[in-house]
Order: C-alpha cells, then sequence, then structure tokens
C-alpha cells in the first residue's frame, strides 16, 4: 500500500454549488481520497480552461472541473458557457491526443456532499490507474535557444 | 515586498485532531514571503482575532491566510479583524483545512501535506490581492409594485408610510385582486370585502402612491437603486379626470352577455364595465375585444351620447410611461387551474362541476346569485354538495407535485358557508390530508365536521359523470376498509390546483428574475432569503413566490417592502467589490481592449456596457467594453470569454488564479 | 406494404370471430396480414404475476421473429396482447442493458423497432383510405364504444389520445354508419380475469356497464378486447340476474361491426358465435342508395 502511486488531482470548483457542497461532505465527514485539492471560483464560468493546461504542465495527473447543475448556476449562465467551453475543448484535446479522460467534468449541487466525496474516489482511481501524465512536454529553451543561434549563424 | 501573515487555527480538536497544525505553522513560516506564521486553538474567538490584529500591526503585515474553517463561514470575521488591525479587508484570505481535509481525511501525513499545500496556495493568491473598496451608487427612493392584490397593497403602503414613493401597476381596470372576489375569509369568516376595500381606498388616496390600473410592465433595464421601467398604460377609451363614475354607461350599454371575469364566468357584464361595485378606481373601462364601436366600425356609440361629461372617447391609444425606480416588488399572484385538465371529473364539460373561485362568487352578497348557492345549470339550490380537495394538487400524474395550500382551509369554509345558507343540504369533502397548520386553523375545521356536520371522507374521486341531472361522484373510503363511495350529488365543487399567473414567465423575463417549472418566481435562499430575488433590487411578495394565504401574503409584502425600504435608507448603495474591470492604459493604448464586446454578450446582468473613449474634440478614439460595477455579480464569465485578458475581476484575477495552480502543484 | 399479425391465443380460440371478422374485412380491401411465424404466447396476465423478466421476454420473442421475418409493423388485435408487448418493447427500448438481457434470454436478436398496432390504428391507417367504395350498409342504430381498461393505462402505453373519453372505435363505428353515444363507463373494469374465480363480481361489474348504455339507450356494444366480450356477452345470464332486470343489447367486434356495413355476410363474420343474439344488429342496417 505504501509504494502505491498517489497521484494529484487538482479540483476547479465553483463556490456557490461544488465548493459548498464539499463543505458538506467535510460537515458530514464523509471519508475521501486525500489526492483532490480544491481551487475556488466564482464560477465555472470564471474557468479558463488554459489554466487546466498549466495544471497538468505543473504536475496535476487528473483534474476535476464541477460546479452547479445547469439551470441552478447562482450567476443564472456561467455553467452554460462552462459546458459549451468544455466540450469545444475536449474536441480540441482529442485531436491533439490528449487523454480527455484525465478531465472529469461533473455537477455538484450544494446539497450533494455525499455525490463529491463519491466523485473524489472514483476520479482518484480512475487515475491512478491511468498512471502519472507523462505526455506533456515541456519546451526545452535551451534547445530552442540553440537551434535558433544554429540558424542565425548557418 | 510581501509580508503575510499565516495563522493556522485548531479549532479546538476538529483540526488538530487529523492535521499537525503545529508542523504546518512551522512550515508556513518557511515559505517565501510569510513575515510570520503561528498556530492558535481557536482563531475566530476573542482572543484569536486579538492575536491577529496584534500580529498585523507588530509584524506589519501586508496580508494574512486564515488557515481554518470554510470561508463561507468565517470570511467576513477575519476580513472585520483585517480591517480593525488597520490594513484593507480584502487582503485577507481564508484556507479551509476543515471542512476539505481534517473533517475528511483520517490522521496522516498525507493529510497535514495537503493542509499545507492548500496553506501555501492561499499565501500565493493573497500576495497578489489587492485593496478593494466598496462601491457606491446612487439609489432612486421610488418603489415599482407589480400587482394590486392583497400582498401589492400591503407592500404599497408599507413603502409609503414610510415616507417613499411608489407606483402601482396594476394589468385588470381595478385593484384588489382574488381577495376581492371572495366572500369570507378563514378562519374568522370576515367579510372579505370589508377588510380589504379600505385597504384598497387609503391606496387610492394615498399621497405617495401614484396608481396606475389597466396598465403592465413594459420593459425593465438597469440595476439596483436604479431601473428604468417602462410602462404600458392601456387605452381605457374613459377620461379618468372627467369621469365621475356615475355609472350610466354601463346601464345603457346593450352588449350585456360578455362572461364576466370577476364571476368567474358565472354571470354576465356589459362592454364598458366596472368589474365590481366596489372597484377602485370606480370607473368603467370599454372592453374592446367586445364592445360594438370597435367590433363594428363604429355602431351604436350609446355610452358616449349618454355620459353626462363627455368622459367617452374611443379614439384613445395605448400610452407609455417611463419611470425611474429604486426597488421593485413583484406582487402578481395566483391563478386556479381549470377546464381540461380535469377530464375525469367532467369539469368544463358538466355545467354544475366548478372550482373553488366560481363557489365563492356563488356565495359572495354581491355575486350573480346574490349569495344563494344554485346550481348552474338549472339556478335550483343543491340538496347535496360534494367537494373535491387536492384536485390537481400533489399529483406527479398531473405534473403538479406541490401542495396549494389554501385549499383544505378553503373548502372547510365553503362547506361551512353551505351549510350555514342550508340547514338542510348534505355535504361532503373527499380529502387526502387536512392541512390546517396556522393559527385557529385546526380550529376552523374542526368546527365544519362538528358543528356544521360537513361529511369528511378520506379517500380520492376517480370519476364524476352526470345520470339524469345528477353528478355521479365515485370515490373510495379509505378510513373504511378502502369501500368505495359513490354519492348522487347535485353540485361539486373542484379545490383545483393553484398555478403561476399565465403571464408570469414573460413577466420574470423582463425583470430578469429566475423562477421555477411551474413558473413560480424562485427566491434567494428557500431557508434564509424568501423575500429577495437573485437579482438585486428585485423583491416577492404574496403568492407569485408559491401558494399561500392571506396572512402569509400580508408577512411576505411587508417584508419586501422593509427591504426596500433599508434599499432607500441611504443616498448611496454599497456594494461588494469583487467585480469585473476592463483594464485602463496610458494613452495612446487607452485599453488593450479591442472592443470586440464578447463579454457583454455573455453577462447574464446586462452589467457591461459599450463605451466610446473619446479626446477632447468629441472624435471618437476606440470602442471598448465597460462595466457597471453597481450591476456586476461577480461571476467572472467575461473574463473566461476575453480574448486578450483585457478584462479581470478582482479577487480572482488572471494573475490569483494561475499563482493558485502554480502553488498548490510546486512545493 | 407488409403487414405482420399476431393473433395470440384468444384469437384462435375463443374469439375466433374477432380474427375471422378482422381478416374478411382486410381481404374485401385487398390487404393481406401477415402471421408470424412460430409465434408464442405474450404472457397474458401469469407471466407478470410470476416473473418480471419473463413478461418482457415472451413478447420480445415475438418481436424479433417478426424482424427476423423482415416485418416492421405488426397488428396486435387483442387488448392484452397489445398491452403486454407495449409494456415489454417500452421497457427495451428505454434501457440498453434491458435489451441486451433479454437478448440472451430469447437467443435471438433483437432490436424491439417494431411498430405494434392495434385494432383501430389498423383500421385507421390501412383501411379507411380504401374503405368508403366497401360501404354499402349503414348500421343504422346506438352503439356504445366500449375500450376497456387496457387500452387507457398505464399513461405511458396508452393507445388512446383522450384516456378520459376515448373516440377510436367511435370514429370506426361512424364509418359503418351507427351513432356512437356518449356515455360514463367508456373505459371502466369489466371485472376481467375474475371472469372464472369470481363471477359475481364481474356481473356488477359488467352488469354497470351495460347499465348505463341500456339507460343512454345503446342498442349494440362494440368491444376490441376478448376479455371485455366474454364477460359482457357470455356472462350475461349472470349479470340480468345480478340486475334483475331483462338487457338483451348484442356485444359486437370493432370488425364485425364494420365487415357488416361493408355488406360481407353475417357468417364470415362470425356473428352466431356470441352468446347474446345479434340478429338485431342484420336486421336494423339499412342498405345505402348506391
Amino acid at each position: 500500500m505504501s509504494e502505491q502511486f498517489e497521484p494529484k488531482i487538482v479540483a476547479f470548483v465553483c463556490n456557490w454549488c461544488t465548493y459548498a457542497g464539499a463543505d458538506l461532505a467535510g460537515t458530514s465527514r464523509t471519508k475521501y481520497a486525500t489526492n483532490v485539492s480544491i481551487i475556488r471560483f466564482p464560477c465555472t464560468g470564471r474557468i479558463d480552461f488554459m489554466l487546466l493546461m498549466k495544471a497538468f504542465e505543473n504536475g496535476a495527473d487528473g483534474i476535476i472541473v464541477s460546479g452547479c447543475h445547469p439551470n441552478d448556476c447562482h450567476y443564472t449562465s456561467g455553467n452554460f458557457h462552462a459546458r459549451r467551453r468544455w466540450i469545444v475543448f475536449r474536441s480540441l484535446l482529442d485531436f491533439m491526443g490528449f487523454d480527455t479522460d484525465r478531465i472529469t467534468f461533473s455537477w455538484v449541487s450544494a446539497a450533494e456532499g455525499t455525490k463529491w466525496a463519491s466523485l473524489v474516489d472514483e476520479t482518484t482511481e480512475k487515475i491512478r490507474a491511468k498512471g502519472t501524465f507523462t505526455e506533456f512536454k515541456k519546451l526545452d529553451y535551451s534547445t530552442l535557444e540553440k537551434l535558433s543561434n544554429d540558424a542565425i549563424t548557418k | 515586498m510581501a509580508r503575510i501573515g499565516v495563522f493556522i487555527c485548531h479549532c479546538g480538536e476538529n483540526i488538530s485532531a487529523t492535521v499537525d497544525v503545529a508542523k504546518v505553522a512551522e512550515k508556513a513560516g518557511k515559505l517565501s514571503g510569510v513575515a510570520f506564521s503561528v498556530d492558535y486553538k481557536y482563531m475566530c474567538s476573542d482572543p484569536g482575532q486579538t492575536l491577529i490584529i496584534e500580529s498585523i500591526k507588530e509584524h506589519k503585515l501586508t496580508g494574512i491566510v486564515v488557515a481554518a474553517c470554510s470561508p463561507r463561514m468565517h470570511e467576513g470575521t477575519f476580513r472585520k479583524a483585517a480591517e480593525k488591525a488597520g490594513i484593507n479587508p480584502y487582503l485577507c484570505e481564508m484556507a479551509n483545512i476543515r471542512e476539505q481535509v481534517s473533517w475528511v481525511h483520517p490522521k496522516s501525513d498525507a493529510t497535514t501535506q495537503k493542509a499545507l499545500d492548500i496553506v501555501r496556495t492561499l499565501v500565493e493568491k493573497v500576495k497578489k490581492n489587492v485593496a478593494l473598496f466598496p462601491i457606491k451608487v446612487p439609489v432612486t427612493k421610488t418603489a415599482l409594485v407589480i400587482g394590486g392584490g392583497i400582498a401589492g397593497i400591503q407592500s404599497a403602503l408599507d413603502i409609503a408610510n414610510a415616507g417613499h414613493k411608489v407606483i402601482m401597476v396594476e394589468k385588470k381596470p381595478s385593484i384588489g385582486g382574488h381577495m376581492s372576489q371572495l366572500s369570507e375569509t378563514f378562519p374568522t369568516l370576515d367579510c372579505s370585502q370589508c377588510i380589504l376595500t379600505p385597504r384598497m381606498v387609503e391606496v387610492a388616496q394615498h399621497p405617495n402612491i401614484e396608481l396606475l390600473t389597466y396598465a403592465e410592465v413594459e420593459s425593465v433595464s438597469g440595476f439596483v437603486g436604479n431601473f428604468d421601467v417602462k410602462i404600458r398604460m392601456k387605452a381605457k377609451s374613459v377620461d379618468m379626470k372627467k369621469c365621475t363614475g356615475c355609472g350610466a354607461c354601463s346601464q345603457k350599454c346593450p352588449t350585456k352577455k360578455i362572461p364576466d371575469e370577476f364571476n368567474e364566468g358565472m354571470g354576465f357584464r356589459t362592454a364598458i364595465y366596472s368589474p365590481f361595485p366596489q372597484a377602485v378606481p370606480n370607473k368603467p373601462v370599454i372592453d374592446r375585444d367586445h364592445c360594438t364601436w370597435f367590433t363594428k366600425g363604429g355602431k351604436c356609440g350609446l355610452c358616449k351620447k349618454i355620459c353626462p361629461t363627455g368622459a367617452i372617447d374611443y379614439e384613445t391609444q395605448d400610452e407609455f410611461r417611463d419611470v425611474k425606480v429604486g426597488a421593485i416588488i413583484t406582487a402578481t399572484g395566483f391563478d386556479l387551474k381549470h377546464a381540461d385538465f380535469f377530464p375525469e371529473y367532467g369539469y368544463g364539460q358538466f355545467k354544475d362541476v366548478i372550482d373553488g373561485m366560481q363557489f365563492e362568487r356563488l356565495a359572495s352578497a354581491s355575486g350573480p346569485t346574490s349569495g344563494e348557492i344554485r346550481r348552474p345549470s338549472d339556478g335550483k339550490i343543491p340538496e347535496k354538495i360534494v367537494f373535491v380537495a387536492c384536485a390537481g394538487s400533489r399529483d406527479k400524474a398531473k405534473g403538479i407535485e406541490y401542495c396549494s395550500k389554501i385549499c383544505c382551509m378553503y373548502t372547510a369554509k365553503h362547506a361551512m358557508l353551505y351549510k350555514h345558507k342550508n340547514h338542510e343540504g348534505k355535504a361532503y369533502v373527499f380529502y387526502m390530508d387536512i392541512r390546517a397548520a396556522g393559527k385557529n386553523y385546526d380550529e376552523f375545521v374542526r368546527r365544519a365536521i362538528e358543528d356544521d356536520d360537513v361529511n369528511y371522507i378520506r379517500g380520492r374521486v376517480s370519476r364524476i359523470y352526470e345520470k339524469n341531472g345528477k353528478l355521479i361522484v365515485k370515490g373510495v373510503d379509505t378510513l373504511m376498509n378502502s369501500e368505495p363511495v359513490e354519492i348522487e350529488a347535485d353540485m361539486v365543487v373542484l379545490a383545483t390546483a393553484v398555478v403561476a399567473n399565465i403571464g408570469a414567465e414573460s413577466l420574470a423575463q423582463k425583470l430578469h428574475i429566475s423562477y421555477d417549472q411551474h413558473h413560480f418566481f424562485s427566491e434567494a435562499h428557500p431557508k434564509l432569503k424568501p423575500v429577495e430575488t437573485n437579482t438585486a433590487g428585485i423583491m416577492l411578495a404574496g403568492a407569485c413566490q408559491s401558494a399561500k394565504d392571506i396572512p402569509e401574503s400580508v408577512s411576505q409584502a411587508s417584508a419586501s417592502a422593509s427591504k426596500a425600504i433599508g434599499l432607500f435608507s441611504s443616498d448611496e448603495l454599497t456594494r461588494e467589490p469583487i467585480v469585473a474591470v476592463v483594464n485602463r492604459q496610458a494613452p495612446p493604448n487607452f485599453t488593450s481592449c479591442t472592443g470586440c464586446l464578447l463579454c457583454m454578450e455573455v453577462c447574464p446582468y446586462h452589467a457591461i456596457e459599450k463605451e466610446e473613449i473619446k479626446d477632447r474634440a468629441g472624435n471618437l478614439i476606440k470602442v471598448a467594453a465597460h462595466v457597471n460595477a453597481g450591476l456586476c455579480q461577480g461571476c467572472g464569465t467575461c473574463v473566461a470569454m476575453c480574448r486578450n485578458k483585457s478584462i479581470d475581476i478582482q479577487g480572482f484575477s488572471n494573475d490569483q488564479m494561475m499563482s493558485e495552480v502554480m502553488a498548490l502543484l510546486n512545493s | 406494404m407488409r403487414i405482420g399479425y399476431y393473433p395470440g391465443c384468444s384469437l384462435e380460440g375463443s374469439s375466433k370471430e374477432y380474427n375471422d371478422s378482422l381478416f374478411a374485412v382486410a381481404e374485401k380491401c385487398n390487404i393481406t396480414l401477415e402471421e408470424i411465424k412460430d409465434w408464442s404466447c405474450c404472457g397474458a396476465s401469469a407471466a407478470h404475476n410470476l416473473n418480471h423478466d419473463l413478461a418482457i421476454a415472451l413478447p420480445a420473442r415475438t418481436f424479433a421473429l417478426a424482424e427476423k421475418q423482415g416485418l416492421t409493423e405488426i397488428v396486435v388485435p387483442c387488448a392484452a396482447c397489445y398491452s403486454r408487448m407495449a409494456t415489454s418493447k417500452n421497457e427495451i427500448s428505454s434501457n440498453v442493458a434491458t435489451r441486451q438481457k433479454i437478448e440472451k434470454f430469447i437467443d435471438l436478436k433483437l432490436s424491439a423497432d417494431v411498430k405494434i398496432l392495434t385494432v383501430f390504428e389498423f383500421l385507421q391507417k390501412y383501411i379507411f383510405p380504401v374503405v368508403d367504395e366497401h360501404i354499402v350498409n349503414k348500421l343504422n342504430q346506438k352503439a356504445a364504444c366500449y375500450y376497456g381498461c387496457l387500452y387507457s393505462r398505464p399513461k405511458e402505453i396508452a393507445a388512446i389520445e383522450q384516456i378520459e373519453n376515448p373516440m377510436e372505435m367511435d370514429v370506426v363505428i361512424a364509418k359503418a354508419g351507427a351513432t356512437p353515444i356518449d356515455w360514463a363507463f367508456k373505459t371502466e373494469c369489466c371485472g376481467a380475469g375474475l371472469s372464472v374465480s369470481r363471477t359475481d363480481i364481474v356481473a356488477k361489474l359488467s352488469g354497470k356497464i351495460l347499465e348505463d348504455a341500456a339507460d343512454r339507450g345503446a342498442e349494440s356494444i362494440i368491444v376490441a378486447c376478448p376479455m371485455c366480450h366474454m364477460n359482457l356477452d357470455m356472462r350475461r345470464p349472470e349479470i340480468k340476474k345480478q340486475l334483475n332486470k331483462d338487457i338483451n343489447i348484442p356485444v359486437l367486434f370493432i370488425t364485425q361491426a364494420l365487415g357488416l356495413s361493408m355488406g360481407i355476410s353475417a357468417e364470415q363474420l362470425g356473428m352466431n358465435k356470441h352468446y347474446v343474439p345479434t340478429e338485431q344488429v342484420v336486421n336494423c342496417m339499412v342498405k345505402l342508395e348506391a
């Protein structure tokens, strides 16, 4: 058990529903895996999906994006925009050969503490099975610099 | 140079039982930019807050992170403490290590590490926090009350009596709403019009209230404290200033057979009419859909000839009024579910199957039968009446799952009124449950059963059909071994479901307020904010929010009024500064915004406007977006939409969110 | 155009006249009904009382066989068979897992896309467009159309539009020149399967139905269900005893009534197979001018 791969998962959630739902899981003392850490946004509509890429670049193995159920958005329509963005983004990632299964898009309401806990556990196991995220390759600036210098001097 | 203070709370044992708080405080102290780090048993307590305040002063902290419970719990508390210590309250952030760490994970290194990760994340965020100052917007101290029923009347009087102006808009020719149609009210059996009409008159005569009847809201724009409302005043065809309410016109009007709305179709009215004798204003209007002058190209014209003051004017058109108000109260009330909905009961098919409001009109002394309960089919007095409670309500198959709240009480009232007028008559009530939870309500129902001999049968009615002039009611008595019961009734009264007013959806869309699948308007929070909507400045009163009786409508109306009065209590409105801002730069750029206005399209609050940046001569330099801070609710959808990151949200800025992501993953 | 046909057990046995009259009407209009090869029991009331999966699988087998035969539509005249088939199709179509499970049970490929038609849907869709030239008689009497329970419940599979006051058969009987009456017992229970075990209850319930029809001047009762027919027709002696009234209104199948108006002989329509004599209907008929 001690040498098991522990995935690092970042959750981008909205303040009014999922964050509150996670709080409810806490108040209810529901236990779940430690692998997911939450970053709070006012609304899923606020989430710039490039932040997801940044997370993967910096060592995240998996991501959860979660907000209010459609029609329940505290700001009326933010979650609709998030959903549309996700559909387009996912299609782009797919095209790029990225394993879109590493990103879980969900709706968790402020009353769904147990759902949050299940979501965390299920996602943790799913990412654990996939292993560390290694596909992202950082640009090696020194190589790039050398290549460009070579091109200039040639 | 950042000097961040980190305060780790034990929360008694709640956090310290599973998280090694001392270790977290120690490691946090070593983070770059952290000038001070400490742990304490109860950070939100008086000594805890004092510790924070003293530390801020002593260590000259430029920002603080309190690692404790959820910010939804105590963010306000610690922000106030920061303010007391002399730094801007928005330089304080909370790290949630209780609800989202200590309470959900076992005691372990991983748990402590997670707490530290989260503290580190918020430390990086707070380094990018800027001082924010509450936003002030001016307030127009006039309220708009939409709907002139008992709820609207109560709200209007409360606000007017507090010294503010009120504009009341009512779509019918008279105010009074459904309460004016009632005969008596439960649980006192007070004459409804007797208690209502003095209020109606008070509204009409109040110096602070402007009453616009036969009018509707056409459009609404603006924001709390500063709404722009366009009102359509429908053409009455009668000059209200000249009309004295003598009534000669309706007496002489030859079109006498129009089904009367006030009497729920049980009687008739004329084309030029005042809905009921105590109408306020008691001046008639012409129903252009049925008036001969309008339907037959200028024929008749009797009322105009007869009118002693020359008040009739067929040429009047709808007029529009633009008004500025600071608060809006919706009090548009309810309707009853009608007709085709109950084919199994023959409602709409058999004349003697009527609904509760129609019975109310029969019972009313000013109704079509002068207060005698008579069968609509042949005018005879019914010897047996069956009342069917829960007709449509609490029925998933009919799509109305909720309870309509008022029917158990008014059914008991109807049965009692019938028995009072017909001692020998037999009254039966088929019910599922009896919901009589108000003050003196249960006693009222008991009276019906014990004093007035009303037969209560617990069971539903499956079918009603007509045979030989009688209505055969087929039901069941579940308290008698589920025996089928068949009653040959002379009349059946259905307590049909309370539904939202027919124009509710379109009004809600005009106001940009939320509504549920039944078109009842949504309150901001079902428990703690029952009279506000999610749209600042718009309040709800009465049955437009959900089915309720008169005392509750009046209470809610006064509550809404108090919200409006609170809004008007200062000349300026203060709002949370977590809003979006479009950047401004020095000339010649002025802003990196290209004026694509995509943000404007997605803002749910219409808070973004087009701004024309001009030079001193008035020449247009560029078009950019501009956020109205008074209206912005801080969702950030615009920020994510912006293609070149020209709009950002203070409190959840691009920089802050990026710092959080980087900090979380890099230790 | 190939139209499949599922008779079920009743139409081959106790209600053979329903089968015969349906074929006679179709034949006169040059429409062929293709019986599903190797069809088996729909499960009726027995299956769903015992085992849910069995109740879904039995009709599913019929669908699978129909699909194998290349049929896209099947006519199911018996109300009970129709109800079981519609229920099964509803469950299979709405849940992929159920369909896969049932497919394993019946060991046949199953898509459940086949469309199931009631007898009145069949008459409206295929017979009505071509029947006018065949109508030679007018039935010339008041008829009470009795729909029974299975066509109107549950809501999810109801075969009729106005559940509280169906008109599908009324429309057909009007075409046959009869006057459909408005009455209160169109969808009330006749006693159904209690016909054997508690005939007294059937006598009471079916008695109420007959009484209302008779009170409103009906001269015949029209049905589209073998069970309804049995209770209203075969149990007439018990009903008469229960009501202490001599009601002699005959009970016809919808296809028999339509067939009579099309000039098909009473023998071919199986009119002699009823318990309550039906001559009155034939005698009431009026020949239409050419």
